[in-house]
Formats: structure tokens, C-alpha cells, sequence
């Protein structure tokens, strides 16, 4: 590997490894993210090695494995140039014939085309598909463009430019200043402006600090950060570097959450590689300016994305937040000056420095500038990470991006923000997503800024359940509010989900609601009222149906519910008789079956089996 | 092959007297031994300087750390939001049942511990679970029971065989 010791050797380095690359007039491209992965991208990859082999074409086609491109539903994702032909649901059948028919010969393969879920069209390119077309990929759009674990691909896509220009060209305090007029804010739910809290830590007094890259993303549903840190780990640190220089910090760490092994695998092995050529270490590209990264495993403790907490955890203690009287930018890591950051927040900053601060505050709105990656999961047709300027309403990211409800039904929630969020109803869905605008709305854009779309199926006060579950789980215990407060949430909320819910109960709800958030350490307790507050200010009928009616509208709490079926349309074809685990289904051939309340466990498994809907949920 | 002990002593080794590298050693012992006994703890303890309640604090704190051994096969079932709005609290209470077990508990021959996750991250796939390693997308109450049938077909074989 070379190492690159002076701004004009980089530039010569990268019009050289551009050059090898544009040689290629052919390229295979294979999305591999965690996701692909799981959906056998490995295996189509290594098919389409041994087969461009086979053919002799293995020097003449370039092949690329790379990060997340985004629309997850439909992995495995093959991209073929020239051309742009996207093809997905790849599987290792199909490779000889796109090898030998696209490769070969530029035809495209209709099976494997995108089908617009609308039209009913195919589609054979990535700007066609209505998922993309809506999107404005500032940074998910690179993850395409290279391999994750190879330095050259970022380097010849303008990697490290930034770091170059602000070595040679910018003071310091410039670069603070030019982030503070792009207008970025911590991507991590705090919103806080990056540019003043550079500042803050730069004014510190200490000789050591730290910068520290937030990459504990433990919001259930949220995955943008790791989709970032696998798919393209150089531009975060690329962040971090130019970070680290206008704050003055010598250290920094990547705190990595332990679910993910490869985002792990790929900064470990992009910090190494940082290394050797020069970027990160002694004497930066021959300024003088030294920097470090060191990669930290998180040991699974959703509390350690809070910041003090994250800082506890790196010193190697239990990861309980500290009181914030003092600032971490003046006492943090080991009582010293230290500036943390979110990985999706590190990210935007060598876009800001090699475009420009203006460019950046183009995009947005007033008070929040430029995109901002969702994860859009649940009831939806298109999961997927979606990335959209600031502002953008949630009625396009759910229905112009996300096709609307998965199985066509009506979309009756979104939820943002995860745990410290809130559910919004159709009502809100004109509104546009910026801090201020969802705040107001009694969400948040969250760290993940995550919208899980819920249909008529889920029931809001399940929801509210499930996400007490999680913070009463993942509360560490040191306040009181947090530790007893969300516990006895739970346990109202329980009692409401299986029959027991009283009238008073949603008032005392309100009040404990009101009590946490005002009196918690931290920002976990702070926000932990949110889904449930959420809930009870927009489906307030759905607690009043459990609690009067001892009903769950959405069929979902199983201590109201019971299974029952429809004779009129079973036909006694036995297979949930046979699919039921517990012998709780009863029936002669042919003739009509019944289920036996006493038997049934209400796991459903009935249901999931028959063909012909009889299997009904009371 | 190293002795438990053997193997502690090598994860320490490189970190003698640095009591901030506590979480990086646990997670190498968990990796090594699937568990972290007492006898890892107290040899952390006194090699890292760091004392053994404080020890048993951060093991204990932390999900990733598990202080009983596991079974040969461990079934990991997602519940983030996605997967929980799919369906996957059926799941999970529905392999609970089949196998005896509360959540994280190992059944008694040894042969599944049933874990819960709360986020993967690949809610595209959802529900998911894992069965050693290997993500299962898409999963249904009676999906999962026919795989955890068919491991135990295939453990069943091999027992033959020997």
C-alpha cells in the first residue's frame, strides 16, 4: 500500500487508481451488506466470480462487492454497467444467464427486472424505481460506488480530498466555522449544532482530547449508521480526521455496537488501512498534525448510546450516564475534553468541506439542513433505508418512497424516533419531518429518525407496551424516575393489555408520563414517556376499547382475543388441524373444524396455514 | 488443546494492569468459552487490577455477557419494532413452549438456549431468527418449530452414527 505524504501524491494517486477503474468499460455490481448477506449475496458473488473465470472475462469485468444500497426488500441486488441495469432478487441461478446475456452482450433479462408495484411495469434502472426516484442519496449514494474494505475505491471516488484541502488550505478555526454556517446538526436525536459543539471543545482547556464517532445505534429498527459504517467506513472517518484537527484532539474512538460484526470487520480493517497509507498516525499527509483511531466493541447495552454513558463504557465501567452539570465537551472521556458525534453526523462533514457550507444549507429547512437517512421497516411495501432532505413530509417517505401499506391495507402509524419517539396518525402525515416540526408533534426525529409504519393490524397500545418493555429492560437503574417510574408504566400498560385496565388508569398514565420525563438523569428516562404519551394523545379509543370493552380493536393482545373458525368458509381440508402444535384444532374431513379455547395457545400458527382465510381472530 | 484457564491467561496477557480494557477481555472470553465462568472473572480481576464485584458488575450489566454455558444450538429471535409489528412476541412464546424454556435459558439436555435480540437490523427480513449464526428471514411460529425439529433430527443422526 502506498502512503501518501503530501497533498500532490494523493492527487496523482487518485487520478491513477480512477484511471485502473474507468479501464473497466464492464462492471458487476453486488450489493453485500448485512442485509445481503443474510439474503445469500456471498454466494451470488462467488458465482459470478467463477463464471466471468470460466469465460476469460475476469480481467475485463470489474466486481464489485459493496456496502447497502438501500432497498432492502429487494436483496440480492445486482447493478450491471454499462447500462445501469438493476436487477434484483438475485440468486446464484441467474448468474450464468447475466453473465453470458447482460454481461456478454448488454441484453436485459426482464424476469429480473424491478416491477413498479403501481404500473406494473418493469423497470430497468435505479432512477425509474419510484423507491429511488423520490430520494436525494448525498451519502447513501456513494455505498454503491465502492468496495468497503478497499481504500483505493474511496480514494479514486474523491476520498480524502476533504482532509487534504482543510490540511492544507484551512486554520481550524475555519473549518468550525464553515461547519457551524452549513448548519449541521447531531444526527444522533439530539439535533445539537456541530459546529458550536466543536467549538466548545476546541475552547476547552486540557492538552489531551478526544473526538468520539456514536456508532451504539441500539434503537430497535433503526440501522442507517450501520448501513453507513459497513458500506462506507473511510467517509466517516474521513469526518472524524477533519474533526479531530479543528478541535484539536491527538485520539478518537469508534464505539461499534456488538450486533454488529460487520461494521466492526470493516472500520477495524478501514482504520488499518487509514494507517498505512498515511491518513491516520504521525505526521498527516506531511502537515505535521497527528491523529488516531482506536475501534471499541459495545458489549449490548442500548443506554450506551447516550453519551456519558457510551464514555463510562469506553473507560471499561458499566454504562451508567453521568449527571450533566459539566459538559463532555469540557470533562469527558477520562475527565477530559472529548466531542462525540454520531456516525451519520461524522459522515455529512467532507461533503461540507469539499462542496461547501452553502451547498449543504441549500438543502432543508430553516432550522435543520441537509438529508437525513430513515430506516423505514414494519407494515410497509418497501422496507429500506431512504435517505431525503430535511423537510421532507412523512406522507412521501411512507407512500411516494415506501409504496404504502405491505399488504395494501391502510397505513394507520407511523412511529419515529424508536423508543424516545412517538406514534404519529394519518392526521400528521403532511407534516414535515425537521427536529422542531415532529418534537412539537410529541415524537422526534430521533437518533434513527426511524419510521416503523403500522397498519390496522397493530395494536397502538401493544406498542406502547413493547417499547415500555424495551426501557424498563435497558434503564441501567441509577435514577429512581426511570427505574421505578418505567416499571410501573409497564405494569399499568400490561394490566390494560390483559383485561385488567381500569378508567383511572390512563390519568395516572399522564401523570407518571409528565413525572419521568421532568425527572430523569438522562435522555434514555427523559424520553422514555414518549411512545406511550404518543399513543394516548392520538389512539386514545383504542386504551378506552381495552380498557371498557375488554377488546383489542387490532386483534393483537392475545389475553382479549380468541381464535375461532369461520364455518362457512372452511372447507375441513385439515392442514391447520394437522399445522396445530397443541392439538387444539378438531374437525372431521371435510366438514367444518372448530378450535378448542381451552387447547389454544393463540399462536397463530392456524391462521398462518390456512388458505382460505376461515381462521378468523375475535 | 489451551485449558480454560490457559486460554483467560492469553486473553489478559497483552493487557496486564489496564483496568479500561475490562470490556474487551470479557468480550474475547464470552467469544472463546460461549460463557464467562467465575474462575475468568477472578482471573480478570487480578490481572486487569480491577476488583472482582466490579467485575461481576460490568459482566452482569451488559447483554452481551453470559455467565451460564450455552447450549450446543442457540436460537436468537429478533424483536425490534419491525419485527414485533410482524409478529415475532408469537414466535418467540411459541418456541419458549416447545422447548420448556424461559427467555435465555438453556433446555435441560443441553441442546437450545432460546435468546431474545433487540434489534438486528435487517428488518427487510423480518421476522427474523438466527439458528447458530445463521439468519432465518421471514419466520413464522410454525416455520421456527420445523427447523428447531430438523436440528434435532440431524443431532439425532449424528448420535447414531458415533
Amino acid at each position: 500500500m502506498i502512503r501518501v505524504t503530501e497533498q500532490e501524491s494523493l492527487v496523482e494517486l487518485r487520478k491513477r487508481l480512477a484511471a485502473e477503474r474507468n479501464a473497466y468499460r464492464k462492471q458487476v455490481i453486488v450489493s453485500s451488506g448485512t442485509c445481503g448477506e443474510a439474503c445469500g449475496s456471498l454466494v451470488v458473488i462467488n458465482a459470478f466470480r467463477r463464471e466471468l473465470a470460466e469465460l476469460g472475462l475476469a480481467d475485463k469485468v470489474l466486481l464489485r462487492a459493496t456496502g447497502c444500497h438501500g432497498f432492502c426488500e429487494q436483496e440480492p441486488l445486482a447493478i450491471i454497467h454499462p447500462g445501469n441495469i438493476f436487477y434484483c432478487h438475485v440468486s446464484p441461478d441467474d448468474v450464468c444467464e447475466i453473465v453470458s446475456r447482460t454481461v456478454a452482450r448488454g441484453e436485459v433479462i426482464e424476469r429480473l427486472l424491478y416491477t413498479d408495484p403501481v404500473s406494473g411495469q418493469k423497470v430497468t434502472t435505479e432512477a425509474e424505481i419510484p423507491f429511488y426516484a423520490a430520494q436525494d442519496r448525498v451519502l447513501l449514494g456513494q455505498n454503491q460506488r465502492l468496495d468497503p474494505t478497499s481504500i483505493d475505491d474511496y480514494i479514486a471516488d474523491g476520498g480524502y480530498s476533504a482532509l487534504a484541502k482543510v490540511l492544507a488550505q484551512m486554520g481550524p478555526e475555519e473549518v468550525i466555522d464553515e461547519i457551524k454556517a452549513s448548519g449541521l446538526r447531531g444526527r444522533g436525536g439530539g439535533g445539537f449544532p456541530t459546529g458550536r459543539k466543536w467549538a466548545s471543545c476546541r475552547a476547552a482547556r486540557g492538552d489531551l482530547k478526544y473526538v468520539i464517532c456514536n456508532a451504539d445505534e441500539g434503537d430497535p429498527g433503526a440501522y442507517m449508521d450501520r448501513s453507513l459504517l459497513e458500506g462506507n467506513p473511510h467517509l466517516v472517518l474521513e469526518g472524524m480526521i477533519i474533526g479531530a484537527y479543528a478541535i484539536g484532539a491527538k485520539e478518537g474512538y469508534i464505539y461499534v455496537r456488538n450486533e454488529y460484526p460487520l461494521a466492526l470487520k470493516h472500520a477495524r480493517h478501514a482504520v488499518q488501512q487509514a494507517r498505512a497509507c498515511g491518513f491516520l498516525g504521525k505526521n498527516i499527509l506531511g502537515t505535521g498534525f497527528c491523529f488516531d483511531v482506536e475501534i471499541a466493541r459495545g458489549a449490548g447495552a442500548f443506554v450506551c448510546g447516550e453519551s456519558t454513558a457510551l464514555m463510562n463504557s469506553l473507560e471499561g465501567k458499566v454504562g451508567e450516564p453521568r449527571p450533566k452539570d459539566v459538559h463532555t465537551v469540557e470533562e469527558g472521556l477520562w475527565g477530559r475534553p472529548s466531542n462525540l458525534n454520531n456516525v451519520e453526523t461524522w459522515a455529512n462533514v467532507p461533503g461540507i468541506i469539499n462542496k461547501g457550507a452553502s451547498w449543504f444549507a441549500s438543502i432543508g429547512t430553516e432550522s435543520s439542513k441537509g438529508t437525513k437517512i430513515f430506516s423505514l421497516t414494519g407494515q410497509v411495501r418497501n422496507t429500506g433505508l431512504v435517505e431525503v432532505p430535511m423537510g421532507t413530509s412523512l406522507r412521501t417517505i411512507v407512500f411516494d418512497i415506501g409504496g404504502g401499506a405491505a399488504g395494501g391495507g391502510t397505513v394507520k402509524a407511523v412511529q419515529t424516533g424508536g423508543p424516545s419517539g412517538g406514534c404519529l396518525p394519518q392526521s400528521k402525515f403532511d407534516l414535515q419531518v425537521d427536529f422542531e416540526t415532529l418534537e412539537q408533534a410529541g415524537s422526534m426525529v430521533g437518533s434513527g429518525g426511524m419510521a416503523v409504519v403500522m397498519d390496522e393490524e397493530t395494536c397502538m397500545v401493544d406498542m406502547a407496551k413493547y417499547f415500555l418493555d424495551f426501557l424498563q429492560d435497558e434503564s441501567c437503574g441509577k435514577c429512581v424516575p426511570c427505574r421505578v417510574g418505567v416499571d410501573r408504566m409497564l405494569e399499568i400498560v400490561t394490566d390494560i393489555t390483559e383485561g385488567r385496565g381500569r378508567p383511572e388508569h390512563l390519568d395516572l398514565l399522564e401523570d407518571l408520563s409528565e413525572t419521568v420525563a421532568e425527572t430523569s438523569l438522562c435522555a434514555l428516562g427523559k424520553t422514555a414517556p414518549n411512545p406511550l404519551a404518543s399513543t394516548l394523545r392520538y389512539f386514545r379509543n383504542e386504551y378506552e376499547a381495552h380498557i371498557h370493552e375488554r377488546r383489542c380493536p387490532a386483534g393483537v393482545c392475545r389475553a382479549l382475543i380468541r381464535y375461532a373458525i369461520d364455518a362457512e368458509k372452511c372447507n375441513g381440508c385439515g392442514v391447520c388441524r394437522k399445522a396445530c402444535p397443541h392439538g387444539a384444532v378438531t374437525g372431521e374431513k371435510k366438514q367444518p373444524h372448530s378450535i378448542d379455547p381451552d387447547l389454544c395457545t393463540k399462536c397463530g400458527i392456524c391462521r398462518d396455514s390456512c388458505k382460505f382465510e376461515a381462521v378468523r381472530v375475535f | 488443546m489451551a485449558t480454560l484457564t490457559e486460554s483467560v491467561e492469553q486473553i489478559v496477557n497483552s493487557r496486564q494492569g489496564m483496568p479500561s480494557q475490562l470490556i474487551e477481555v470479557l468480550q474475547d472470553v464470552q467469544q472463546a468459552q460461549g460463557y464467562i465462568c467465575e474462575a475468568a472473572m477472578a482471573t480478570a480481576s487480578a490481572r486487569l487490577g480491577v476488583p472482582l464485584i466490579e467485575v461481576y458488575r460490568v459482566a452482569s450489566f451488559y447483554k452481551a455477557f453470559c455467565l451460564a454455558p450455552r447450549g450446543r444450538h442457540v436460537i436468537t429471535v429478533c424483536m425490534g419494532t419491525a419485527c414485533h409489528v410482524r409478529g415475532a412476541p408469537r414466535m418467540f412464546d411459541e418456541v419458549l413452549g416447545q422447548l420448556g424454556v424461559r427467555a435465555g435459558e438453556t433446555t435441560d439436555d443441553g441442546a437450545f438456549t432460546v435468546e431474545r435480540v433487540n434489534c438486528l437490523g435487517a428488518c427487510a427480513l423480518g421476522p427474523i431468527a438466527v439458528l447458530d449464526g445463521v439468519y432465518h428471514a421471514h419466520m413464522t411460529p410454525g416455520k421456527l418449530r420445523k427447523l428447531i425439529q430438523s436440528v434435532r433430527g440431524q443431532d439425532g443422526e449424528v448420535d447414531t452414527d458415533d
